[in-house]
């Protein structure tokens, strides 16, 4: 069959069964947004690149599925880096399809020409300049199977005008669809060598003080059952990272909640203190280990991961184990299993009284608000968390920043894929656009976008795409007037020298920021409304909501390990000082 | 560490498509790697291109190095080639100042290291040395105190040493 190359690229984003498209026309793309109107797919028109992106990278944090974006060239490409670099960071499946100019004209300077091939590579897991009309049924086959097998990522298809314009002979082609790929670098392990696996058993058998360290690769492997079968199986206690929260319930009996720089405080020293640890799909990140030299200085190493580049970039391992979680874990229960039946487990017994010690002595805890001060930030959302309206599935999302931290503290989450947050590149104004995303993905589900006044103000015009298209998310603004991490900083290590930090509570308005956006906006300022507040935001299903919650700008993230202190120096919240371990 | 072992050898296989290069160069630039010597030629199946590189592992353990590059979609196929394990050729050619007498003296030295006399001027002429990098480091100093006008290297290629065992 005969068709231009805009038809085929429609054509091939249905074939790999997208049913969302978020994007922003322009001159380069203009082409290819003529067959979106008779095609099925679903486009969802973003104010800014930037916001195409981050809803993209929601939609795929949420339903395991790509996301896509589709943007005009210069500009367009420009705008949607960050997300791709967002992307690439956290591991999250997406493709983005650029406008280029025409062939003839790359390398002009022309009209919104910039090289987005050459901008975006290290920031993506490949990208690809598409030549002719006949290679883009191949180069979208190859993109999608990239983007979501090994570890997944994002991927980016450069796409000049002139392959794609029907009034262009260039764009002309006979359409196909690859049944096979052909991409001789590209075959990524997924099941883990048998006799690493079966080290790995011994190694978990006979350690007396283990932590299993779970990282975002469960929830990308789809692992989280498993991973409770072998915690389970084992008795051993878990830790979810700020890309694993909700792989593994906090309702849980072994659940230790989130180790790192703001991790409960047992999270953080049982790792510390760890004789092995089990690491996940999990990376070691430097906000994970503090100061590298110290971490967990006892420890053995297990390290499982798809992606053989993590396996001793940072910390060597003992045993390791290169594979697809799911698949590796699963073999891993199976080997124990049969390891336990000949040789009995080692003697944890003084191991578990010491992190119930833990547990007991040092839960997450913060100061309520006297009567006329302002809202804590904890106690919103522990009221948004425990309010009978909000459904126990709910979908976080959160900026980043003071109110991240908190939102992963304090919400419990009890499902995989209820948590979508900016953990490695920690991007600013993620969460409005996120959440738009996500809940375009999972429409029946509710979607609280926990956000800072900073955040919001970065990227709060998604919410006249959300208005427009009516995809009813949530957003609490935790609204301390503050740049509050950098604040937190500022008061702590810099001598409460506050530079460039204060935004002013209602400068802008909010709500009537809410209002002008087609939101239902409102304002609380005192623990008693807060309440009524959600119920009514949780009652409403026809628009977005937007409440600016007044809180405390003194309020400060405890547990913290200050940056360059190793795990051992963690600052506890000021009523748990002087404690001793 | 000497330099010959700080300096490891890689050869990589890699698709023959436009920006393969600069993807295996910026890898190298994003992750502070740093090379030594580049050199970049098609192979006898059209398809595949040789990159031999050679990378300062003082800068990043080569293991990283390697997993890090064969991370690249249009990596094929990374070698590691130990300095004692291969065959090693570089190029060199220079332009040498010869007033008076230093032109039989330049002439004598490449006889010695058996190199080739390219082009002849009247004061100067432009001479070329092949061999291993030892060699061809020994030769560019040697050549040095005559005064150089121009020189250029290539990066060095390798291939494995063949097996010799029965």
């Amino acid at each position: 069959m005969q068709m231009n190359g805009g038809q085929a690229l429609i054509k091939s984003l249905e074939m790999e069964g997208v049913e969302v498209i978020f994007g922003l026309p322009g001159g380069a793309i203009l082409p290819v947004y003529d067959p979106i109107i008779d095609s099925p797919i679903r486009h969802i028109l973003a104010r800014h690149e930037q916001g195409a992106g981050h809803m993209a990278e929601g939609y795929a944090h949420v339903t395991g599925r790509p996301g896509v974006a589709m943007v005009t060239s210069g500009p367009g490409a420009t705008n949607i880096v960050t997300p791709l670099a967002d992307a690439f960071m956290d591991s999250i499946p997406m493709v983005v399809i650029t406008g280029q100019v025409g062939s003839s004209s790359i390398g002009t300077d022309a009209f919104q020409e910039v090289d987005t091939v050459g901008i975006t590579r290290s920031v993506t897991k490949h990208n690809e300049l598409v030549t002719n009309a006949q290679d883009i049924p191949r180069v979208i086959r190859e993109a999608f199977h990239i983007a979501t097998t090994g570890r997944p990522g994002p991927v980016l298809v450069d796409i000049p005008k002139d392959i794609v314009d029907p009034t262009n002979p260039r764009s002309a082609m006979e359409w196909y669809w690859p049944e096979t790929l052909d991409l001789p670098g590209y075959q990524p392990v997924t099941t883990g060598d048998p006799q690493k696996i079966r080290e790995a058993a011994a190694l978990i058998n006979e350690s007396r003080r283990p932590v299993i360290y779970a990282g975002g690769g469960i929830l990308k492997a789809r692992a989280a059952e498993v991973l409770r079968e072998l915690a389970e199986l084992t008795g051993i206690h878990v830790v979810t990272t700020l890309m694993a929260r909700g792989a593994f319930p906090d309702s849980h009996e072994l659940a230790l909640g989130m180790p790192g720089m703001h991790g409960t405080y047992t999270a953080i020293t049982a790792m510390q203190e760890a004789d092995l640890l089990i690491a996940l799909g999990s990376r070691f990140d430097d906000r994970v280990t503090g100061k590298l030299d110290g971490f967990a200085p006892d420890a053995k190493i297990i390290h499982v991961d798809i992606d053989p580049a993590e396996i001793g970039k940072v910390r060597r391992p003992d045993v390791a184990v290169v594979g697809d979680c799911r698949l590796v874990i699963t073999e891993l229960v199976r080997e124990l299993r049969s390891l336990l039946d000949a040789t009995p487990a080692a003697d944890r017994s003084e191991w578990r009284s010491r992190v119930s010690g833990w547990l007991e002595r040092f839960p997450l805890t913060y100061e309520p608000s006297e009567p006329g001060e302002l809202l804590k930030p904890q106690y919103v959302l522990e009221q948004i968390r425990d309010a009978p309206s909000t459904p126990p599935d709910t979908i976080v999302i959160s900026g980043v920043g003071q109110h991240q931290m908190w939102a992963s503290q304090y919400w419990r989450f009890e499902h995989p894929y209820t948590w979508v947050n900016s953990g490695g590149l920690g991007t600013m104004g993620f969460s409005v656009p996120a959440a738009v995303g996500a809940k375009v993905g999972m429409p029946d589900r509710t979607v609280w976008a926990i956000d800072g006044d900073g955040c919001f103000q970065m990227t709060a015009q998604e919410l006249v795409t959300a208005a427009a298209e009516r995809i009813p998310v949530k957003v609490a603004i935790l609204n301390n007037a503050y740049l509050g991490m950098v604040r937190q900083w500022q008061e702590m290590f810099y001598e409460e020298r506050y530079s460039e930090v204060y935004l002013s509570p209602d400068l802008p308005d909010y709500k009537m920021w809410a209002e002008a956006m087609g939101c239902v906006g409102m304002r609380v300022e005192s623990p008693e409304e807060v309440p009524a507040a959600i119920e009514k935001a949780n009652s409403i299903n026809d628009r977005p909501v937007v409440i600016d919650f007044r809180t405390d700008s003194r309020e400060k993230v405890f547990p913290m390990v200050p940056s360059g202190a190793t795990n051992t120096e963690v600052v506890v919240d000021p009523s748990q000082q002087g404690f001793a371990r | 560490m000497s330099t010959q072992d700080r300096h490891h050898t890689l050869t990589v296989l890699v698709e023959n498509r436009a920006g393969v290069l600069a993807r295996v160069a910026s890898l190298f630039a994003r992750r502070g790697y740093n090379i030594e010597s580049l050199a970049v030629a098609p192979t006898d199946d059209e398809r595949f291109s040789r990159i031999t590189i050679v990378v300062d592992v003082e800068s990043a353990p080569l293991d990283q190095i390697v997993k890090q590059l064969f991370k690249l979609i249009n990596v094929v196929k990374i070698s590691e080639l130990a300095p004692s394990d291969s065959v090693e050729r570089e190029l060199l050619l220079a332009t040498v100042r010869t007033n008076g007498d230093d032109r039989a003296r330049v002439l004598e030295l490449l006889q010695i290291f058996e190199g080739k006399i390219l082009n002849v001027g009247h004061a100067e002429i432009t001479v070329s040395l092949e061999g291993d990098p030892a060699k061809v480091d020994d030769f560019e100093s040697m050549l040095r105190p005559y005064g150089i006008v121009e020189l250029q290297r290539t990066g060095r290629v390798a291939l494995p040493k063949l097996d010799r065992t029965l």
